[in-house]
């Protein structure tokens, strides 16, 4: 199952992965990203690595574990 | 499904490249090309204005083993002179002719400098632009910004976090007033302020002359100011010139539907902010991307086009404020609401008639913004 992946240090709190799957991305009161699940269905990949794309920063990604 | 002349994509910044990208994700499994201008291997632009002065901002959108990987062919170096939308043929300025299945125009904005076109004086859009600006700062004393947009008051922000002396220049009483409204501006304006900036709001350039290595400045406030460089950021033009007799609807940015369909030009799209999707053009990167995807979806799987656009987003950051825009906000009212806490954050928000918010801004405060932009998702209820 694909493992989820943050660069807490380089989020910048720009928060497009929140609005793009809430069910997955949070974000903290310091605006830095917290994942809600450490991994992801087989089946939401696409939808998941859409949501870290759109990180202005490419502080997230899809691991294959 | 796919034809066998595949999809070419105009432009090779984040509108483009995203394009590109979400064709392979959303299983396009016909020949991309994308046609890029440029020189450089296609790379981001917020990061340009943004770091520090000793950082080179090259974040790459794709790298070349990427491209080859995802079956992407970037033809680099050459720029789209002519389109004929009709026979779906594109000429390249090396006389090559390519014929396609769908055309995506995403070919951006030129920064203005007119009347500012003083030999030397800078402009910030390209990675070169970004290299110039950075040698300029680090081997000037006093830095002349003209424009307190968001390029203008980032390359400000930027300047001072390396400790050279800026001169900021805007006709308009405030700062971001377009963006924000008067009365938020002000606080933009003490901002500029605060992190020492000399700020000339309400003041043009009057006459701007080279001297040796410098400018002489002449301030429509009758001061004389001398800088070791200028930055103009007032506002670009959008990259349509070469879809002259194209046959496609041109009116600032090319014509499109909701989604992004060249209007009377099937199998053409536009995205980024060289786009006007139904009367609206955005020069944001999250609408850039948001598009990019929009666009490969209705390429890939016409009959499952994607869901409308989100509501628009921008973020900036200048000096130790993370700032956020979404929705639309009617600048010419207070917003309703106005929150502060410290340490220094605040959130304010525009209304309609019946209560709902329509838009906001924030400042330091992501998780607001969240919010807004949920609200917004639902179509404003709070
Ligand atoms: C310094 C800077 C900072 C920014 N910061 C932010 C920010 O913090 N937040 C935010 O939301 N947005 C920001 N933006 C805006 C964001 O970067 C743009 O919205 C985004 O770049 C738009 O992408 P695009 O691909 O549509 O256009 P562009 O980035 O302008 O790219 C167009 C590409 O097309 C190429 N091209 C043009 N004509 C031709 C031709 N005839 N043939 C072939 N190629 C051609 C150009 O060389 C260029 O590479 C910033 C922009 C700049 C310049």
């Amino acid at each position: 199952m694909p493992v989820l992946k943050a660069d807490l240090a380089a989020c910048q709190g720009y928060a497009n992965c929140v609005v793009a799957a809430d069910d997955v991305y949070d974000i903290d009161d310091d605006g830095v990203v917290v994942l809600l699940q450490a991994t992801i269905d087989e089946a939401e990949r696409t939808r998941v690595e859409t949501a870290a794309r759109s990180c202005p920063v490419s502080a997230l990604w899809l691991e294959d574990a | 499904m796919s034809g066998a002349d595949g999809v070419v994509v105009v432009g090779g910044s984040v509108a483009g490249i995203r394009t590109a990208r979400a064709l392979r994700e959303q299983g396009y499994d016909g020949p991309v090309r994308v046609v890029e201008a440029e020189a450089e291997v296609p790379y981001d632009k917020p990061p340009l204005s943004k770091g520090s002065v000793d950082a080179d901002a090259c974040v790459p959108l794709i790298t070349l083993e990427e491209a080859e990987a995802l079956g992407i062919e970037l033809v680099l170096r050459r720029r789209a002179v002519a389109l004929d939308a009709d026979r779906r043929r594109l000429t390249l300025d090396d006389g090559n002719v390519l014929s396609f299945d769908h055309l995506v125009v995403a070919t951006g904005l030129t920064p203005r400098r007119a009347p500012y076109d003083v030999e030397g004086v800078l402009v910030l859009r390209t990675l070169a632009d970004s290299r110039a600006l950075r040698e300029a700062i680090a081997r000037s004393q006093q830095v002349l910004v003209i424009g307190a947009g968001f390029i203008g008051a980032e390359v400000a922000s930027l300047a001072r976090r390396h400790g050279v002396g800026v001169t900021l220049v805007d006709p308009e009483p405030v700062p971001m007033g377009r963006v924000v409204g008067t009365e938020l501006g002000g606080r933009f304006a003490a901002l500029h302020r605060r992190h020492g900036v000399d700020t000339r709001f309400g003041s043009t350039v009057t006459s701007l002359v080279r001297v040796g290595d410098g400018y002489r400045v002449l301030l429509s406030d009758g001061d004389v100011v001398a800088a070791d460089a200028v930055v103009v950021g007032i506002g670009s033009e959008v990259n349509v010139g070469w879809l002259a007799g194209s046959g496609l609807l041109v009116d600032d940015g090319v014509v499109c539907d909701e989604r992004g369909a060249a209007l009377r030009a099937p199998g053409i799209h536009a995205v980024g902010d060289a786009a006007r999707w139904a009367g609206v053009r955005v020069e944001h990167w999250t609408s850039a991307v948001d598009q990019a995807v929009c666009v490969a979806r209705s390429i890939a799987h016409p009959d499952e086009p994607a869901a409308p656009a989100p509501p628009a987003y921008v973020w900036s950051d200048q000096y130790d404020w993370k700032i956020q825009l979404v929705g639309d906000r009617d600048v010419a009212r207070l917003p309703e609401v106005v929150e502060e806490a410290e340490p220094f954050r605040l959130a304010a928000t525009w209304h309609d008639a019946e209560g709902r918010i329509t838009g906001g801004v924030t400042v330091n405060w992501p998780r607001e913004s969240v919010r807004m932009r949920a609200a917004l998702a639902r179509g404003g209820a709070a």
